[in-house]
Formats: structure tokens, sequence, C-alpha cells
């Protein structure tokens, strides 16, 4: 089918959302494209989506630059598919803030998925900080209105703060590879707090049992219940480029999953996640009146008596109104 | 935003057996500069791979770089595996490409071919005007 331009209007959207349902995935890459493009395009993808959403389980892959997130998703997805699933993937990586032009690496290590005939997208941040790029939670809803389940968001490469996956999914799985750090490391704040699950990718590696020591360790110091409704979040062990311990994953995504049905929580944390959603749609809309606010109102010399802070609350007050 | 202010989606892959991808990372880094959006397939790729990523992605442009003499069957073969799909995506060849057989390969759909010396400008240029998008990122 020819895919309808931009601004098309809604009723090619809604055309569009048709197909896609029934399996035309040239139709779910177009809405997905409509999702990045945000704006108009984004909010009739939105409405026309709406109806068919939330059955999908979404599932955050963070950790670390080459811990193995794409490896994993690869095996992981294609288990699942093999398995009778229909399962797709959102692969983000970032653009570059100097030319916002990006290399979306991700599909190099999941020939095997795309061979099983899992769906992937490859989807650059786009500006976006957090280790996600806005379009995201819109995109998700596109895969799982088209009847894909589960829906696995890999994020970039993070480092400590890049938290935002625990907004976007479900059930966020953090991975490490041995040698990423030691039994401080391990009690800093951050991602590791919010992990569902924790894989120890590189399982064949020297260091593998002491990174999981040093994990177990600092959840046997947690006094807080950070990830409520599911318990002690569980270590697996992968060597995903053999595809060992992947089925160990796979039960340990899916008996999550139970336990947030079991437990009420799931629907708490899609409400959370659409508050989320809401709130980095504001900072960006804000974001910009702040760039549009420092281009055309700019700022007193640097001798003058006003202060960054001074300044910032003065271009406020003209944003806010 | 406004349509030129989007980024080119460009898939780029090797198809078939060639394991000489130094000349596709170098071009993948220049489209990156570009501000293009790359999404780097690899080394090894089926032409079913290619095009499930040409559809998936909706990429505006694929390049395939070939140094192994099997341009002249690889090239109408992704092209046509494209058009089989439905998808009407130019294909830019890269690599080691004989002046005599460029003739052929435009003949069999291939939108352009870019040799060893092309410069960063003319490859930049070369994936623009594949994808129509002349004169912007």
């Amino acid at each position: 089918m020819e895919a309808p331009e931009p601004g098309a209007g809604s009723s090619a959207v809604a055309e569009l959302a048709e197909a896609s349902r029934s399996g035309d995935r040239r139709a779910t890459a177009r809405l997905l494209s409509l999702v990045e493009r945000g704006g108009d395009p984004a909010d009739e993808v939105a409405s026309a989506t709406q109806a068919h959403v939330g059955e999908a389980h979404v599932v955050g892959i963070t950790g670390a630059p080459g811990s193995g997130k794409s490896t994993i998703t690869n095996s992981l997805t294609t288990l699942l598919a093999e398995a009778g699933h229909r399962p797709a993937v959102l692969a983000v990586d970032p653009s570059s803030p100097l030319t916002g032009g990006a290399i979306l690496g991700d599909r190099v290590r999941m020939s095997g998925a795309s061979g099983a005939g899992v769906f992937i997208r490859s989807m650059a941040t786009r500006g976006h900080a957090g280790g996600l790029a806005l379009a995201v939670p819109g995109a998700v809803r596109v895969l799982d209105a088209a009847g894909f389940d589960p829906v696995v968001v890999e994020t970039v490469g993070v480092g400590q703060v890049e938290v935002d996956v625990t907004d976007a999914a479900d059930t966020t799985v953090v991975v490490v590879a041995p040698g990423w750090g030691d039994a401080v490391q391990a009690n800093k704040a951050g991602l590791l707090e919010v992990a569902d699950l924790f894989v120890v990718n590189k399982a064949d590696r020297p260091g593998a049992t002491d990174a999981r020591r040093d994990l177990d360790l600092m959840l046997d110091l947690s006094t807080v219940v950070t990830r409520p409704g599911t318990g002690r979040p569980s270590i697996t062990m992968t060597t995903a480029t053999e595809g060992d311990g992947i089925g160990e994953l796979a039960a340990a995504v899916t008996g999550h999953l139970d336990l947030l049905c079991e437990g009420g929580e799931l629907d708490q944390r899609r409400e959370k996640r659409r508050i989320a959603e809401v709130r980095a749609h504001l900072e960006h809309l804000l974001a910009g009146a702040a760039d549009e606010a420092l281009a055309t109102e700019g700022l007193q010399p640097v001798q003058a008596s006003e202060s960054p802070m001074m300044a910032a609350r003065r271009l406020a007050r003209k944003i806010l109104g | 935003m406004v349509d030129s202010g989007l980024p080119i989606r460009v898939v780029l892959a090797k198809l078939g057996l060639d394991g000489h991808d130094r000349g596709l990372k170098v071009v993948a880094r220049m489209l990156r500069d570009a501000g293009m959006e790359v999404v780097y397939l690899g080394l090894r790729q089926t032409t079913d791979n290619i095009v499930a990523a040409v559809e998936q992605e909706d990429a505006d442009v694929v390049g395939i770089s070939m140094h192994n003499a099997g341009h002249l069957t690889l090239g109408p073969l992704i092209v046509r595996a494209l058009g089989e799909a439905g998808l009407a995506v130019p294909v830019v060849i890269g690599g080691i490409v004989p002046d005599t057989d460029l003739a052929e390969l435009e003949a069999a759909g291939v939108a352009a071919v870019l040799g060893p010396g092309a410069s960063v400008e003319e490859v930049v240029t070369t994936v623009r005007s594949a994808a129509g998008r002349d004169g912007s990122t």
C-alpha cells in the first residue's frame, strides 16, 4: 500500500493503524516514523492506536555500553519468537549533540532475531537525555497496538543515573558484565536501585561470580523497597552469545509479569508511566520555550548585576507569563 | 518540526560473503557526521535481512558495500528483492566497481555507485540526492 504523507490527515493515519493491526509491517514502520516526527502526526497516531494498547508486556533492557544488551535482546526475542510469541524490539542509540546524526548499531547483533521474524526498530535519541528517545512511549504503543508482545525496549548504553527506562517499561532488566565495578559501585545510588531483574552477562569470563556476589550483597544491604510488589530482584547468569542462561532469563521476565499482575502493581506502574510521559513532553515543550526565550530576550552583559540564576528567573517569568 | 529538519535514515550493509567492512564503517561515520541516522547492519547480511531492515526502519536509502566482485549479481538481486517486497527505496552501491559495469548496474535499477576515491562531499551529496533530499540533512 502507498503510505500517506505526514500531515495527510487522521483518516490516512487511521488506515495505517488498521493495516498495522492486521500485520502490515510497513504500515507499522510508517506509524513509528510519524511518532518520531512529533507534533500533529504523532497526536493522530496516538488517537488511532489508543483503543488497542495495554496488552503487551513492556520489557526494558539497560546497562553500560558493551555489557551485552543487544546480544541479550537478540537471544531473548529469538527464543520467544521460536516459542510462538510475537516480540518486537525498540533499540535506542544516541544522536550526536553536534550534528544530530547517529549510528544505530544494535541490529548488528540482531540478525538471528531478524531471521526469526522479530520486528526491530532502531531509534535515535534525537536530543533526549535519560537513556531513551522522547518518542519511545508512543512507539511502544504503536507496537503494542500492532499486536506485538512482548515489546522489548533496549536503552542506549547508560552510566549510573539514566533510569528513564523504569518509567517506560513494566519490567526493567539491568545488565552488568564482569569487571563492571566493585561492591562500592554496587551500592551507589541510581541504576542498580531500579532493577526488577539483574543479568550478569559474559558469565564465561573471569570475574562473573564476583559480579554476582557484589550484586547479591548490595541487595542484602538494601533497607528500602525500591520496586514494590515483586520481591527481591533475581540475578540471572548469561552468556548471551551462546544463548546460555537465556531460557532462565525468559522465565524470570515472565515470572516478573505474573508478580506484577497478581499484586495489582502493573496498573500502578502503568499509571506512573503515563504521568512520566506527560512530564517528559512537558519538559520538552518548556525546554523549547527556554531556547526561544534565550534567543529572543538575550542576556545582560556579563558585568551586569544580573546573576545566572536571576537571568533564569527573569526568562522563566517571560515564558510562564 | 518541518520535514527537511528530520534526519535521512540510511540502512548500510555488506551483502553475502565479503569480509571487508572498513569502507562501510568509514561511510557510516561520514553520513552520521552529515546529520543522518545510519542503521548499521554490518557483515554477512542476507537479502531477506536487508529487506526486513529497510521495511522496519522506514529507511530512505539503502547502501550496500561490495569488494568481492559480486556487484553484478548482488546489486540487481537486492534491487529486485526490495521491489518484490514493494519497497521503492533507492540502492546506492559503494566499493570496487569497474567503470565498465556502471551502465549494467544503472540499467538494473541501482541509484548510484560510489568508488574508492569518493570524497566525503560526494558520498553525502549522492546519498542525499538518492533520498530526494538535496540540500538538506
